[in-house]
């Protein structure tokens, strides 16, 4: 027996190494919620929750494996990772599957993937890589420089076209420009002269763009087309009321008013089943985790590691903020899942391999002396 | 140096850390503007969002109401409803309506009638969620759909109620016919703010007592509160309020009556009215050619439908009520009593018939070449003595005509319970007047037209409604009841019974003993006068009086010749008649188009149908009472 003990005592240390307690309890705390709200979800299709278990099973793994690796180690990444997803988003423009009248998909080997997705790392550690290089002679000519290293992927996203991925890649690769310093006065001034170039970007969106903003002022001038999701999962909300209609009672989800229930507005499910209560503890979790890794960015011994920290927590942020406002219609309607909720394995993988990154660079905050 | 960078570094992670602070802030800031979104959603707007997904999931059907079964005087069923299988299309759902159909002949039998009526349906009705393409499918028909109806989005088995007519054409013009509300209907049922009674319900009474009394027929519509889905399919049922069963209807009529007397008609066009004189009660109406109101029931094909509209015969056209026509000699005994009641006349009284009478320059023909000889009234009523009445009506003068028999509801309608009833012309100065009021040269009454008047031609149009009123009227010496077709209405759930009651119209004082003279006077026609032939050996008393009504004017001094006149153009046949004598249970009027003397078509038809009444004898080729329609199974109770 004492024999037996001492490796597995062994092993579950190793395994723990490096692992911050709070964010994982956190992140699974959050993914029980994602499987009571897509068990509700999946009536017709149980095979998805154990799907799911198997995308957080690999989401966990990948977690462990990045959580081990020095913060030192990943800036040889930085570039690379960067220089890669730029060629396949220049692929994707060039040779990529047109799904839904939009370009994001590629094809590698049997499967296809979407590039974009991979920026979401990619960019904020590339400028993380890039400013921890300038750190000690930042100039405004280095922030121009990381503007454009953040403009060209996000052209190219955009153009796709995938607003949404395009607003979140952007958003953490300007959370990093954010914690590097760039002056107020320069953010200020970018912020003017960005609500001027509203108008004629105005003019470049394409049609369906257009009708998303348009349909989220009103969704009641469409509420068959475009204006019908809003209108549903406003509904769904509402109508779940302080308590909830109780899990697995929600009408809107069960009686397929909510559209893709299991990814995008799972949070309608969620929040008809759990009402104000339960949106107020997913508030809660969220926000404790933005924290946690606020605080980990804060205690950070690099400029590399405290920037990606500072921005992967802040995407977590905008992740779910994006999606709460989009379902409760305050946001417009763009494909953003909400974080450990909705179902799908690439956006678990995304999360975790994030939290991994905020957890290594946990465990090496202290500059060791070589 | 090293100093500096390292107070750099510090610098740089203060301002770091202040960054982060910052953003901590406005993550705050954003989940609590989140925070107090959901408050509004969650409570303050609670109960509007609550509404709402109620209101999508629950969808309120309806559920059609039993429409009200028909019986006859004696209980016999004329209209039931029996449930049979439709297939039905839902064209909203269907992307290619043609080939569907084409698809779905492999397991139904889908004739081309079948076809040309669903597209006519199809263009008839643009809101309709589903249309039949097939009705009364076979059991065999509706397995084998089952087992392929994955393969048919937006086409369903349906199973509805469907009117049945027992008798078929029999009394088709009484009992009317179901057709698909139309636009029109519709319009008509919002108007009359029903129409949330009519969701639901596909047919509504188009003519006859379907339509007259449809309000009782339908019934109330219940409804289901269903759960549905996104894409309006029904998950479960939440709560239900039954319907209620229209009310049954008992007719006036004797269906068995009504047989003989179509039977008697045969092939020949016309018409015949029999009504109870001491309530109003009509016992028969019949209006040849009738039609199949069961055509009707699944949408009249429209090849049917064309031969029934474009029919020279206009079987579509209820004659029992909207047909006119001249009342020939059948008004020669209302002249009588009018004199009598006037005092014009004495019974006694006689006249010379050389067979002719001059008035103004002009020769009003007999009948009769070389005349009667001498008439009293006994006889000009008769043998049908023309010249008497040519004498009378010249006497009277047309004022004291008209005056005599407009309450006898010559010329006014009846008020009969069916749509479409005419009035009829009873002539008069006033009435010219009114008539040629563009043409003033016309508008002047001439003498002349008065002697005319007296022989029931001339203006003179009634219907045969009109004129077994009046008779009915005389035999009761002088009550008018307004006809009805309806002796009482009931209620199947609550039992509840209502007697229509008869109801009186106004009477007029006639003396008695003018009355008893004009009844015995045509007890004598079927004995000893015109109609004798046809009432040989009558069994019961029974009064009456032939006529003969000119379609096409004859010139004077022209004789008319039953053969060389086209068949449509011969003499229409009339007669008109009561029995008992002493207490008429039943007056009638007998029309029969083109028939030619009175005493040849319409007096032995009216005796069949007496024969039946007064004795229960049943003509030949009438063995089977009531024809069974296989049925399937019946829904005569509701739930």
């Amino acid at each position: 027996m004492e024999i037996a003990r001492v490796p597995v005592r062994r092993i579950g240390a190793r395994l723990a190494e490096g692992i911050d307690t709070t964010l994982l309890v956190l992140m699974l705390s959050l993914s029980m919620l994602g499987f009571l709200a897509l068990f509700s979800a999946s009536y017709d299709t149980p095979s998805r929750v154990a799907s799911q278990a198997m995308n957080l099973g690999v989401a966990l793994a990948a977690m462990w494996l990045v959580a081990q690796v020095h913060p030192q180690t990943m800036m040889r990444f930085a570039v690379p990772a960067y220089v890669i997803g730029l060629a396949f988003l220049v692929a994707v423009a060039l040779f990529g599957d047109v799904v839904n009248g939009a370009r994001r998909w590629l094809h590698v080997g049997v499967t296809r993937f979407q590039p974009s997705e991979m920026m979401k790392l990619a960019l904020p550690l590339m400028l993380a890589w890039y400013f921890h290089k300038h750190e000690t002679s930042l100039k405004l000519r280095n922030f121009a420089v990381s503007a454009l290293l953040l403009i060209v992927p996000l052209g190219l996203i955009a153009r796709q076209p995938d607003l949404g991925t395009a607003a979140l890649v952007g958003a953490a690769g300007f959370y990093v420009i954010f914690f590097a310093g760039l002056s107020w006065r320069v953010m200020g001034t970018i912020a003017g002269l960005g609500i001027v170039s509203l108008f004629p970007l105005w003019g470049m969106l394409h049609g369906y763009q257009r009708r998303r903003v348009l349909t989220l002022l009103d969704p009641s001038t469409d509420p068959l087309g475009a204006g019908y999701h809003i209108i549903q999962s406003t509904i769904a909300v509402g109508s779940g009321g302080l308590w909830g209609k109780g899990w697995l009672n929600g009408t809107q989800a069960h009686l397929e008013f909510i559209p893709e229930r299991h990814t995008d507005f799972i949070f309608a499910v969620f929040s008809e089943e759990f009402g104000l209560i339960g949106n107020i503890v997913l508030l809660v979790l969220y926000f404790l985790l933005v924290g946690r890794g606020l605080y980990i960015a804060a205690n950070a011994a690099t400029v590399f590691a405290r920037l990606l920290a500072g921005a992967i927590s802040l995407m977590f942020f905008t992740y779910a903020f994006v999606n709460m406002g989009m379902v409760s219609g305050i946001l417009p309607v763009v494909g953003v899942p909400l974080p450990f909720l909705s179902y799908g394995g690439t956006a678990l993988l995304t999360l975790f391999i994030g939290a991994g990154i905020l957890m290594s660079v946990h465990r090496y905050r202290k500059l060791v002396q070589t | 140096m090293r100093g500096s960078e390292i107070r750099n570094s510090e610098v740089e992670l203060q301002q770091f850390q202040t960054r982060v602070g910052i953003a901590g802030f406005a993550v705050l800031i954003a989940f609590g503007l989140l925070a107090v979104r959901f408050l509004w959603l969650q409570v303050l707007q609670h109960d509007v969002y609550q509404a709402k997904a109620e209101d999508n999931r629950i969808s309120i059907v309806p559920v059609t109401p039993n429409r009200g079964l028909i019986v006859d005087r004696n209980g016999v069923v004329v209209a039931r409803n029996y449930s049979g299988y439709t297939l039905e299309i839902y064209p909203r759902r269907v992307k290619n309506i043609e080939r569907t159909i084409d698809d779905l002949t492999e397991y139904v039998d889908i004739t081309t009638r079948d076809r040309v009526r669903f597209r006519k349906l199809l263009q008839e009705t643009r809101n309709a969620e589903s249309l039949p393409v097939k009705n009364r499918l076979s059991d065999e028909e509706v397995a084998k759909f089952a087992a392929n109806r994955f393969r048919f989005e937006g086409v369903e088995i349906r199973a509805r109620l469907f009117r049945q007519y027992p008798f078929g054409d029999v009394g088709s013009h009484v009992l009317g016919y179901l057709g698909r509300i139309n636009t029109q209907d519709q319009q008509k049922l919002e108007d009359e703010g029903v129409g949330a009674n009519y969701r639901g319900t596909d047919y509504i009474g188009k003519a006859g007592v379907e339509a007259a009394y449809e309000a009782e027929l339908h019934g109330t519509t219940g409804f289901e509160q269903v759960e549905i889905d996104a894409a309006g399919r029904g998950i479960r049922t939440l709560s239900r309020t039954a319907s209620q069963p229209g009310n049954n209807l008992s007719l006036e009529l004797d269906m068995r009556l009504q047989q003989v007397a179509e039977i008697a008609f045969g092939d020949r066009r016309g018409a015949l009215v029999a009504i109870d004189p001491s309530s109003g009660g009509v016992l028969a109406l019949v209006s040849k050619p009738g039609f199949d109101p069961n055509l009707f029931v699944d949408g009249i094909d429209p090849q049917y439908w064309a031969e029934l509209n474009g029919s020279i015969d206009k079987p579509l056209n209820n004659r029992a009520i909207s047909g006119l026509y001249p009342p020939g000699s059948t008004i020669k005994p209302y002249l009588a009593l009018a004199a009598l009641e006037t005092g014009k006349r004495r019974p006694s009284a006689t006249i010379f018939d050389p067979g002719y009478f001059d008035f103004g320059g002009r020769r009003f023909r007999d009948d009769k070449k070389g005349g009667h000889g001498v008439v009293d009234m006994y006889k000009s009523i008769v043998d049908s003595c023309d010249t008497y009445y040519y004498h009378l009506s010249n006497d009277m003068g047309i004022e004291t005509i008209a005056r005599f028999l407009g309450p006898f509801g010559f010329g006014s309608k009846s008020g009969i319970d069916l749509a479409g009833e005419f009035a009829g012309v009873l002539p008069s100065p006033e009435w010219k007047m009114k008539r040629f009021a563009k043409q003033p040269a016309q508008q002047k009454w001439f003498p002349g037209e008065t002697i005319s008047i007296g022989i029931g031609q001339g203006y003179h149009s009634y219907t045969p409604l009109q004129l077994a009123q009046a008779m009915a009227m005389l035999a009761t010496g002088g009550t008018m009841y307004k006809p009805r077709l309806i002796a009482h209405i009931d209620n199947p759930r609550t039992g509840e019974h209502r007697e229509l009651p008869s109801e009186v119209l106004h009477t007029i004082p006639l003396r008695r003993d003018n009355v008893e003279f004009i009844k015995r006077a045509m007890a004598g026609v079927n004995k000893e006068g015109t109609s004798q032939r046809a009432f040989a050996k009558v069994e019961y008393s029974v009064g009456g009086k032939t006529g003969t009504a000119q379609v096409i004017a004859i010139k004077q001094g022209e004789k008319y010749e039953e053969q060389k006149v086209a068949e449509r153009h011969r003499d229409h046949s009339l007669y008109i008649a009561f029995a008992p004598v002493d207490s008429p249970r039943i007056a009638l009027a007998v029309v029969v188009e083109n028939g030619g003397f009175g005493a040849r078509a319409a007096a032995p038809l009216a005796r069949t149908v007496l024969d039946y009444f007064m004795l229960g004898k049943v003509p030949a080729g009438m063995d089977q009472p009531a024809p069974e329609i296989d049925s399937g199974n019946e829904e005569d109770e509701s739930d």
